[in-house]
């Protein structure tokens, strides 16, 4: 879906003060019903990954871990059987999942004295039943299931639907009968950056020649297209020239203006594909 | 000297007599030496300093008359020049090298309009600033007075268009009331005389200088005698958009025949040619229709990066991983810097140092460190011929004409636009025959880089890769063997001399880079240099290259390249001997160009008389140089079967290189733009584009030119032998239909036409000739029709499918075959490398402590958040595995990000009802 960027600042301006709780998205949709979910989903999940990111810092600070860590062992002491940290999450507007992670961090800590490895630390995070403390185990669990935007599950999810869209185009493109090579196959013969899709012909789309596709299944807004085209996409058409992204969950329609200089925006698999014809077609 | 063109001038000397001296070399060495007797009085006179004497006379005498466009500098004979004469007048090369950034540069030519003009008024005369000129005259022999001549009579010749305004401080003028610029006259009646006067017979000038000058207009007797002769022709149609045309009636080949049609329309057209012979404006019409120059930009509507190839570029060919993966970094840091100078670049203030200088050096500095330079050198020198090799040099985002225009035009009409857009933006935009080098378009970018990241090894590896490019270049082989020479030969040979060029400039500027000063060293300074840098060798063997094409005939090819090489010389380059001697021998070329075909001769004659008309090569070279030593050098000449004598240049390629070729133009259109605008105008209508009516529809034109950037975008990725394959392929193929065409339709027709003769002939009153006519058009009109029917199946018909099939499975067998062959004997080689790659990479990853090998194994979790990090190969094949289907999968198992989802609100749920 592309949106206008005055829609999407209005978007924006309502999920500020949302918690990523499903009555929060809920309360979205009610509002905005004729844009599509996934895209406010999207637009919300980066917004609030930027809320956090602004915020973040400020507890990851020592005295502050060490606050949080104090009140959480004196409320779970107190209530052992409550949801004491996911509850100290929402009251400090702070990601669950981010929470878990820093209180698990610091009981690490005590536990072995020194620093923690963060594959211990990530493996426990996965699989809460590997803590040692049972109450603290509760409590981390709650907040990784609790939390939309963050957490290995989340992780699990987002690295689900990536995979999926990149199922999606390239069944797509066999459809078409457009030959390929993928992101594995670029990677085998030593290319130095891949995007998921290299077309052996390539084709125009509206117009425009289209050597690689990239399948992007999040919302195309400004902070992320700037980090993508610095990162990843000037970097294809540095090697491969002008290419397609595909912003399956829709982008700000103002971004979409490096189309002469071969970057294209679409929210779908395009429908205007122009192959080249021989033979038959000229006459 | 001034006696004899006193003599001249007063019919003493008889005209014919005196051309023929100054243009056969041979009869006047026979017979009297290289001077000059003449009878009255008795005076003895050097044929070199003769021409030059003559055209600064010519220059003097006409300086007041002469308004339109930028003056032309005076001749200096066989003296040095005096070292303040050429200052300033570099800036576009120099200046921004002194300033450290070259920002203020990108003006265009307007950038140094100024400085050129002020150049050329130290150097010569000068409309209407006074005596210029007549200071270096004295130094020399006075020439006659002025008294007699009547040039000064301004109201009999109204002046033409405007002064030389600076395009960049003109505006945009509508033309509606062309103005005449007075200050600039201050002997001439301001405006009234523009609109008002009618066009009168002018008095005529002396006999003498107008059948010398006039020689300067049909070309060449005097060509060999000066060093540029357009120059000179420049300064002719100056005389003749002024005042009363000095043309003489003699007509040998036109040298002006060649230039293109717009030109030779409106010099035919201008009333006073007409005038003053009407034979030759006879000439000049015919020779329009014989012209073929068009001038519409060719347009190459989108510029690619240099792909990306395995084969050159993946890991295995750097020494390290580091070294790799800088080397990707510099890449992009590359293109951000360029796309950032085309976005900006223009912009007010923009300032090349102050934004790129820094990040630039930075990424220079890193592949000092990463010893990175050849595979940087290779991708600018790419990417540099990708971008300004063409002859659209002026292309940078602003220029480029929407794509989406261009489509819906196609280019005619937008030669057509451009045409418009010229008239109505630049009507003055004239900056004289002699424009100094200049870097235009994008290359501005590529110099300035240069410049700013002044790395030594960087230029030293660009210097290797370009002398080694141009060397093959020049070798390349043009002619397909025993094939008539058609547009394929043509093109091929435009596409190697416009590269050669480009490729030529720029080894120039970084050759002489470290040499460049902005002022012209003294004296004693030059010396110095001269026998310090005389101990070390040059960067190409200038002389050798140029003895070795001149003896194979190939001049044509080689001497473009070489002077765009030699005007990037500093002021003391000239004089180092393998310079001087090349330049001699180059000023004695352009005196003996006789033996090339035309336009070849014309693009010769038009590139040297450029180069050494450049500040930086003295002009005595020129002057001094002795034009009978040239033959030697002939003698020698192992082939005739050279470049020289077949007909390769065109008017397209003529004007690409000469761009300076089409201010003739710019000058006989402001003065038609001036003068007849009153007498109800010549002016040809543009059509409108939009009222024209395509054979083609809009949408179709479009689809065809989106298959043609197909075309080209399917080979940009593709490795360069796959289309060189795919060319020769075609051309065998293309070839043999034709010659299959010949034995099969065209013996078809002529057996035809044999019967209809003979039956003809057997009709009374039959007469032959007119049978001939009747029946070879008719086989002809025939031909056609049946070319139109089958132009795409025959080619088809050349190749039977079974062959088609055969040679296809040939050529597989024979792939496999060589590659297996290969294999069967290096296979173990290949094993052992990879294999101790590998090894070497595990035990590496095992030595160090947090080993992305462990994290394989400890699931697909650790995965999830990393989508977009680069991920080894390994791990990505076992998610390959997992997301292909089966081929009878039909997909309707639900999505796992579904599955998991819907996994976590159990989780939750569940968790809630357990607790």
């Amino acid at each position: 879906m592309r949106l206008s960027r005055a829609e999407y600042k209005e978007i924006v301006r309502c999920t500020e003060h949302l918690r990523p709780t499903r009555q929060c998205m809920k309360m979205l949709r009610e509002r905005f019903p004729h844009h599509s979910q996934s895209t406010l989903l999207s637009i919300f999940s980066l917004e609030y990954q930027k809320r956090i990111k602004r915020t973040n810092s400020r507890h990851h600070t020592p005295d502050v871990i060490e606050s949080h860590y104090q009140r959480y062992l004196s409320e779970a002491k107190a209530r052992p059987t409550a949801p004491v940290l996911l509850e100290l999450a929402n009251e400090v507007d702070l990601s669950p999942a981010l929470m878990a992670r820093i209180i698990l961090d610091r009981f690490l800590q005590d536990l072995e004295g020194g620093v923690s490895s963060k594959t211990v630390l990530n493996n426990m995070l996965k699989e809460p039943s590997l803590i040692p403390d049972q109450t603290l185990a509760n409590n981390i669990y709650q907040c990784t299931i609790n939390d939309c935007c963050y957490g290995p599950l989340v992780d699990c999810i987002k690295h689900a639907i990536g995979q999926e869209h990149e199922v999606l185009l390239r069944d797509k493109l066999r459809e078409r009968n457009l030959s390929f090579l993928d992101e594995n196959q670029l990677r085998a013969m030593g290319y130095d950056k891949t995007p998921d899709i290299i077309l052996e012909v390539p084709v125009a789309v509206e117009g425009h020649i289209v050597h690689w596709i990239e399948s992007k299944a999040s919302f195309g807004d400004d902070h992320s297209h700037r980090t993508y085209l610095n990162e990843q996409f000037w970097s294809y058409w540095n090697r491969f020239g002008p290419g397609l992204v595909i912003y399956w969950y829709g982008f700000i329609g103002e971004l979409d203006c490096q189309r002469d200089r071969g970057i294209l925006l679409k929210d779908c698999f395009p429908t205007d594909i122009v192959t080249l014809c021989h033979g038959a077609h000229q006459d | 000297m001034a006696a004899l063109l006193e003599s001249l001038l007063l019919k003493k000397v008889d005209v014919n007599k005196a051309l023929d001296w100054l243009r056969n070399p041979c009869l006047s060495l026979q017979q009297k030496g290289d001077t000059l007797s003449l009878s009255e009085p008795k005076v003895t006179v050097q044929k070199q300093e003769f021409v030059p004497f003559l055209l600064n006379f010519l220059r003097e005498q006409s300086s007041q008359a002469l308004t339109n466009g930028p003056a032309t500098p005076a001749k200096t004979p066989s003296r040095p020049r005096p070292p303040t004469q050429s200052q300033g007048f570099f800036t576009e090369r120099r200046g921004c090298r002194s300033a450290g950034g070259g920002a203020g540069s990108r003006r265009g030519r307007g950038g140094h309009h100024n400085e050129e003009t002020g150049r050329w008024e130290g150097g010569g005369r000068r409309s209407g600033r006074g005596g210029g000129g007549y200071n270096k005259m004295s130094e020399q022999v006075s020439p006659p007075t002025v008294s007699q001549l009547n040039f000064n009579n301004l109201e009999d010749f109204p002046p033409v268009g405007s002064s030389p305004i600076s395009p960049a401080t003109a505006k945009p003028s509508r033309r509606i009331n062309p103005t005449p610029v007075s200050a600039e006259r201050p002997h001439s009646k301001p405006k009234t005389c523009f609109t008002s006067t009618p066009f009168s017979k002018p008095s005529s000038p002396p006999v003498g200088a107008e059948a010398l000058g006039g020689s300067l207009i049909t070309g060449s007797p005097l060509k060999n005698l000066v060093p540029n002769i357009f120059l000179e022709l420049f300064f002719v149609m100056q005389l003749l958009t002024s005042w009363s045309p000095p043309t003489s009636e003699k007509e040998e080949s036109l040298l002006i025949a060649h230039l293109d049609k717009c030109t030779l329309r409106l010099l035919a057209e201008n009333e006073r040619v007409a005038l003053f012979s009407p034979a030759l404006r006879e000439r000049l019409t015919q020779a329009q229709d014989t012209s073929t120059a068009k001038l519409s930009p060719s347009v190459s509507t989108f510029i690619h990066s240099v792909p990306f190839q395995p084969a050159t570029d993946n890991r295995s060919n750097f020494s390290s991983d580091k070294a790799f993966h800088t080397f990707k970094k510099q890449r992009d840091i590359f293109y951000e810097a360029l796309r950032e100078w085309e976005d900006f670049h223009k912009e007010p203030g923009w300032n090349f140092e102050a934004v790129l200088g820094n990040r630039i050096r930075a990424m220079v500095s890193q592949l000092n460190s990463a010893g990175n330079h050849s595979h940087f050198a290779r991708l600018f020198l790419k990417q540099l011929v990708q971008m300004c090799k063409g002859p659209r040099v002026n292309s940078s985002p602003g220029d480029t004409p929407d794509a989406d225009l261009l489509g819906m035009l196609g280019a005619d009409s937008l030669g057509r636009l451009k045409r418009l857009e010229e008239r109505l933006i630049q009507p003055h935009g004239i900056v004289g025959p002699c424009p100094p080098p200049s870097f235009p378009g994008h290359q501005e970018f590529f110099r300035d880089f240069l410049q700013i990241a002044s790395c030594c090894q960087l230029n030293q590896h660009l210097k290797d890769s370009l002398c080694q490019q141009l060397l093959q270049l020049d070798e390349v082989s043009i002619l397909s063997p025993a094939a008539a020479i058609g547009e394929g030969e043509k093109q091929r040979f435009a596409s190697v001399l416009l590269l050669a060029r480009l490729l030529a400039k720029f080894l120039g500027f970084i050759a002489f880079m470290p040499y460049q000063t902005s002022e012209r060293p003294s004296r004693e300074i030059q010396e110095a240099a001269v026998a310090l840098r005389s101990k070390s060798a040059p960067v190409l063997d200038v002389c050798a290259v140029l003895s070795s094409c001149v003896r194979r005939r190939r001049t044509v090819l080689t001497v473009p390249w070489l002077v765009e090489f030699l005007s990037m010389l500093d002021f003391t380059g000239p004089l180092l001997l393998c310079y001087r001697t090349a330049l001699g021998t180059l000023g004695m070329l352009l005196g003996r160009c006789g033996e090339m075909c035309n336009l070849n001769k014309v693009l010769m004659v038009a590139v040297l008389g450029w180069l050494f008309q450049i500040p930086v090569i003295p002009e005595d070279m020129f002057f001094i140089s002795d034009f009978t030593e040239v033959a030697h050098l002939e003698d020698g000449s192992t082939s005739s079967q050279g470049l020289d004598s077949i007909p390769l240049v065109d008017q397209q390629l003529l004007y690409t290189c000469c761009p300076f070729l089409g201010e003739f133009r710019k000058l006989l259109a402001a003065f038609v733009s001036g003068s007849t605008a009153k007498s109800g105008g010549i002016i040809r209508k543009i059509t409108p584009t939009s009222a024209e009516i395509r054979d083609t529809p809009t949408a179709n034109r479009s689809q065809q030119k989106l298959q043609v950037d197909l075309e080209q975008a399917f080979f940009h990725n593709q490795p360069p032998s796959l289309r060189r394959t795919v060319e020769f392929v075609a051309e065998r193929v293309g070839s043999n239909c034709v010659k299959h065409m010949k034995a099969t339709l065209v013996s078809e027709l002529v057996e035809r036409g044999e019967k209809m003769l003979r039956d003809g002939l057997e009709l009374p009153k039959s007469s032959p000739p007119k049978l001939n006519d009747s029946i070879c058009a008719q086989l002809c009109d025939a031909g056609m029709e049946a070319l139109a029917r089958c132009h795409v199946t025959s080619v088809c018909l050349c190749i039977s499918l079974q062959v088609l099939t055969t040679s296809e499975n040939i050529t597989k067998r024979l792939a496999t075959e060589k590659a297996c062959s290969w294999l069967s004997a290096n296979i173990t080689a290949l094993i052992k490398r990879e294999w101790k790659s590998r090894f070497d990479r595990v035990m590496r990853a095992l030595a160090s402590p947090v080993s992305p090998v462990l994290g394989d194994v400890e699931g697909v979790g650790d995965e999830l958040a990393t989508q977009e990090q680069p991920v080894t190969p390994k791990r990505k094949q076992e998610c390959q595995k997992v997301t292909t289907c089966p081929a009878d999968c039909r997909h309707t198992a639900p999505l796992p990000s579904d599955i998991l989802i819907e996994i976590k609100v159990i989780l939750k749920l569940g968790f809630y009802y357990l607790s």
